[in-house]
């Protein structure tokens, strides 16, 4: 771990002296009390998460609010990453535009390095108060412990204090800083930022103080760090004219051909040739001497040369299992009734840059309807807080006909109204901000393509579940037609009349005219019980095969209502049903032990033998089952009785009776 | 039709509506119902009696679908009922069904205007009144002023003759919800034509300046749309008294459905249009004419007024020219009125200048 501190150290490098931002401080995130504050914890948690990930730790993060007067606030911010070395921390914190992540080209939160020192210095000319920060890396017994300041005029750090102190945590780091601005709560708010990070961060625990003493925790949904994101050194498409010239100065190659092969992906020592060639530069010149002009004809020289694309596999999204995982985890209070399957798109490329786009969507539960959608933005893990009317991913929702997979949308634009959440995350080594302040994902081509192709993937997913919805309670209402009002109604006529209650069978058979699945699993007492019923609606017999997929070996044999017929993989089980009467109904029910609550939640049945047309409630078996010994038998289904046909419906007739008597 | 017959025949005709039900369920079919649709695309002019009655179309109310089903069931309960109230001879106001409604399961009703509907529902498909059914509406105190002497029979069974204008006081005589000849008839008139108002206000102001004494006339005060009893009571009058009819309400689109429902036959009850409507009646004003010739001081028409307005264009009661110049005029002024604006011009305006104006103009008033 201290190695990687160390590590680091190196690469901590000046960028440039500005004092310049002192008086820009809006495009760094400050121009607001409010949004000051957000600022200030979000610098500092993207940090903390990249250190930890840097050093292969299950992020443990600890961010308190306090109020000390007026629109004063105290913002701690403290992590279990590697720490940073002694010599480190004055220009960390105390410089600014001092990172390391400048040069770097993988996929991180912070990119600028203009972070976690801006924080300071707004700090400080706020409240005139310096910055307390306390680090502690592996390889000490203390930690290093500082009060500093900034000195605007020369970009240097200024020590006010510096000791050595006892610390509980065996690494890590802890940033405390005064601050003025305004604490509030609603979507523009360090919460939601908090929760944005918790859900796209699903190996973090994060714990958060309120100025009000009130406590979250956000959980942590899996134990697996993301796989670590590899870092690639910059494809020749992507690079700019300020950027090539900036590496110039730092690369440690004597001749062009090979300051292009190092220090660029994708350019062997003969395509460095042909590209010199190209823009007629001399093979051996020193990159050092490259003048502006020079420059320029490289990138021209670039686009004629053949190179391969980009690498792509040094991203990391979150991936489709997690982003699920994690909203639920973190949206349970909504109550939602489905979080339709995530996608996650293959990686592209865009102006020499590789990217990624993931969308989820969750929908339904105490989600408002009348209100339009809710948009988590993510760019690299990173909540998006504002301009969001700027932002591609935005532009993208917007230009989706939303009408189509059940929302509401005026004229099928603009962002769609109804009880959704939908989640976009882009992950790339460089993220085309429309600004400096990195809260807009700029609308490339390539990428507004891919984020569109991406929700549309994912809203089809939630139409389906719509549509069996819709198909469900429509079978409901029926199912109380039959189930309670027919018969009520055969009893009174009966009464009425004086004669005996009536068969409703065929009347039954009639109203629906399918065969209602219905399957439930509950968790109690370290059980699973399954039941599922199937009602025979038709006006015949019914012989059917039902499948089920489940870890066949937790069931427990004794509780089985009927044996299964065959068992594949130990998971894929076939019952065959005994005949089942119109009007009747067959349960299989059987407990399974020895699963957590978690895993297994919903059932999947399938059904075979019956026209699929005829059955609610299941599917028909996916083709991947390859039964062969089942013959699927397709039937017609019997079309709504055609005398019915242009029969006005008294009730519901579109005319209403007007306002009279 | 003696009472009792009636209530016989209602009996005869519910149990057969259940029987129908019960024959469906035993041939196996989802039962249903036809009903003639009660819109206003299905009512015709009748010529013989000169109101509008339901056509010929008809809708169904199948099991099929819940508010189908649930109707269905819901008749049911009302059947069993409205005969165990004939056997028991009670009877129930409308809103006590409704109540009592709440003890029907499924089958309750979650308003009243539901259960009301469905009263009438069942008239229509058994050709009985809902009195017949033993079903009354609310007391709903119309009023009538003038010199007109009824005979009624009480409670006790004791006829009292009143004259509805010396025996009552200044809120006139309160018209019963039961106006058939056992309960109510006329022994004398002695009035030139009868006027139907529709706010309280107004009525109050014709009788303050005596304008039934003045102008020989009878007042009734119809509470805005008028009750079923409103409006047999001044059916009866006109044609056994031989007495002229006319309606004095707002000007816009709401009271224009009033005058309607009085003359024409109301859309909701086409079913008993010829025992209710009074087709000889005339309307009186207000007019939108009226707005613009005396300079009224008016109201915006609002989103529902326009809509009420535009509906009327295509309500086969108002196809004659007099009401198509009338509703084409409001819905180019976009103004309404009400009656007590003619207070503009002073207390007595209305009774001295302009109920004899337009009625002189309508051939009422010489
Ligand atoms: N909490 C932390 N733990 C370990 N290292 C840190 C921490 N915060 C900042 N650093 C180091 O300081 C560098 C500068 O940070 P910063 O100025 O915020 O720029 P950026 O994060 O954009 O590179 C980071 O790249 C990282 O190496």
């Amino acid at each position: 771990m201290a190695s990687i501190a160390h590590e680091l150290a190196k690469k901590q490098k000046e960028i440039s002296i500005s004092e310049f931002f002192e008086k820009n401080k809006h495009i760094l995130g400050f121009d607001s009390l409010t949004r000051a504050l957000i600022t200030a914890v979000k610098e500092s948690v993207d940090n903390s998460l990249d250190a930890c990930e840097d050093a292969g730790v299950l992020p443990e993060i600890f961010v308190q609010v306090d109020r000390v007067d007026n629109n004063e606030y105290r913002i701690v911010v403290e992590d279990n990453g590697p720490g940073i070395v002694k010599k480190q921390v004055p220009n960390v914190f105390g410089r600014l535009l001092y990172g390391s992540r400048f040069h770097v080209r993988a996929q991180r939160r912070g990119q600028q390095g203009i972070g976690v020192s801006a924080v300071v210095m707004y700090a400080q000319i706020t409240t005139g108060k310096p910055a307390k920060i306390r680090s502690r890396i592996s390889d000490e017994d203390v930690a290093y412990e500082c009060e500093l300041v900034l000195d605007t005029k020369k970009n240097r750090p200024q020590m006010v204090k510096e000791d050595f102190v006892i610390w509980e945590k065996e690494h890590g780091t802890r940033l405390e800083v005064n601050l003025k601005g305004k604490y509030v709560g609603g979507k523009q708010s360090i919460y939601e930022y908090l929760k944005g990070v918790a859900i796209v961060n699903p190996h973090a625990r994060i714990t958060f103080i309120q100025p009000d003493g009130g406590n979250v925790v956000f959980e942590r949904s899996t134990e697996a760090m993301p796989p670590p994101t590899r870092e690639v050194r910059p494809h020749p498409e992507g690079v700019e004219l300020g950027e090539l010239l900036n590496m110039t100065k730092y690369t440690e190659a004597k001749k062009m051909t090979s300051f292009l092969n190092t220090e660029f992906s994708r350019i062997s020592l003969r395509v460095a040739r042909e590209i010199l060639d190209a823009a007629e530069i001399s093979h051996n010149q020193r990159p050092s001497r490259l003048n502006l002009d020079q420059a320029g004809d490289i990138i021209d020289a670039v686009k004629k040369v053949k190179i391969m694309a980009p690498e792509t596999d040094c991203l990391s999204p979150i991936g489709e299992g997690l982003i699920r995982k994690s909203l639920k985890n973190v949206l349970g209070e909504t109550r939602a009734s489905f979080y339709a399957p995530p996608v996650t798109r293959e990686p592209k490329v865009f102006g020499g840059n590789p990217f990624i786009v993931e969308i989820g969507i969750v929908y339904g539960g105490q989600l408002s309807k009348e209100n339009p959608v809710q948009i988590y933005r993510f760019a690299n893990r990173v909540p998006l807080m504002y301009q969001q009317g700027a932002c591609a991913t935005t532009q993208g929702i917007e230009n989706v006909d939303w009408r189509r997979y059940g929302l509401e949308q005026r004229g099928g634009k603009g962002i769609p109204f109804g009880p959704a959440i939908i989640l976009v995350h882009v992950a790339s080594t460089k993220i085309p901000f429309t600004s400096e302040s990195k809260e807009a994902v700029a609308n490339v081509p390539e990428i507004r393509e891919e984020i569109e192709l991406a929700l549309k993937a994912c809203a089809r997913r939630l139409k389906t579940h719509l549509n069996k919805a819709e198909q469900k309670s429509k079978a409901r209402v029926k199912f109380e037609i039959v189930q309670e009002i027919i018969p009520m109604i055969a009893q009174k006529s009966a009464k009425i009349v004086g004669k005996p209650v009536p068969d409703i069978a065929g009347t039954i058979t009639k109203i629906m005219n399918v065969v209602w699945v219905e399957d439930e699993v509950t968790h109690i007492k370290k059980k699973h019980h399954v039941s599922v019923r199937l009602y025979n609606y038709t006006p015949k017999n019914q012989k059917l095969q039902l499948h089920m997929v489940l870890p066949y070996e937790k069931v427990d044999d004794g509780s089985l209502t009927l044996k299964p017929s065959e068992v594949r993989n130990g998971t894929k089980v076939t019952w065959n049903m005994k005949k089942v009467a119109p009007t009747e109904v067959f349960e299989l029910a059987f407990d399974m032990k020895g699963l957590d609550g978690g895993e297994y939640e919903e059932n999947e049945v399938f059904v075979s033998g019956i026209d699929p047309a005829s059955v609610i409630g299941a599917d028909v078996l996916p083709g991947d089952w390859d039964l062969e010994h089942i013959t699927i038998t397709e039937e017609k289904s019997v079309p709504e009785e055609a005398a019915d046909e242009g029969e006005i419906d008294y009730d519901e007739g579109a005319e209403v009776i007007e306002d009279e008597e | 039709m003696k009472n009792e017959e009636r209530h016989l025949k209602a009996v005869d005709r519910l149990t057969e509506l259940a029987g129908d039900v019960y024959d469906q369920l035993v041939d196996r079919k989802i039962p249903k119902m036809s009903i003639p649709l009660r819109t206003k695309s299905n009512i015709r002019f009748d010529r013989r009696s000169g109101v509008w009655k339901y056509g010929r179309a008809t809708g169904v109310r199948s099991a099929k679908k819940l508010t189908g089903a649930q109707m269905l069931l819901r008749t049911m309960y009302m059947l069993e009922f409205m005969e165990e109230m004939i056997r028991t001879n009670k009877s129930s106001t409308l809103r006590e069904m409704y109540y009592i409604s709440e003890g029907w399961d499924k089958a309750k009703f979650s308003a009243q205007d539901e259960s009301n509907m469905l009263a009438e529902d069942l008239e229509i498909i058994t050709n009985c009144m809902r009195e017949d059914f033993k079903l009354r509406p609310e007391e709903d105190g119309a009023r009538i002023m003038g010199n007109v002497t009824v005979m009624e029979t009480d409670r006790k069974g004791k006829k009292k003759k009143i004259n509805c204008r010396d025996d009552v006081g200044d809120s006139g005589y309160g018209i019963p919800y039961n106006v058939e000849k056992e309960k109510i008839g006329f022994v004398d008139c002695d009035a030139d034509f009868l006027i139907a108002i529709e706010t309280g206000g107004m009525f109050d102001r014709l009788v303050e300046n005596r304008f039934d004494e003045d102008s020989h006339a009878v007042i009734v005060h119809l509470k805005g749309q008028p009750a079923r009893s409103t409006r047999r009571f001044i059916k009866r009058i006109s044609e056994e008294m031989k007495l002229p009819v006319c309606t004095f309400v707002d000007g816009d689109p709401w009271s224009f459905r009033i005058h309607a429902s009085l003359a024409y036959g109301a859309i909701k009850t086409a079913h008993i249009s010829e025992y209710l409507a009074t087709p000889t009646a005339e309307y009186v004003g207000i007019t939108a004419s009226d707005i613009l010739n005396y300079d009224l001081p008016t109201d915006k028409l609002n989103e529902r007024d326009i809509q009420a307005l535009n509906a009327e264009k295509t309500d086969p009661r108002f196809s004659d020219q007099f009401w198509k110049h009338e509703i084409d005029l409001m819905l180019q002024i976009g103004k309404k009125a009400e009656q007590q604006a003619l207070a503009k011009y002073g207390l007595d305006f209305v009774t001295k200048t302009y109920l004899p104006e337009k009625l002189t103009e309508l051939g009422i008033m010489r």
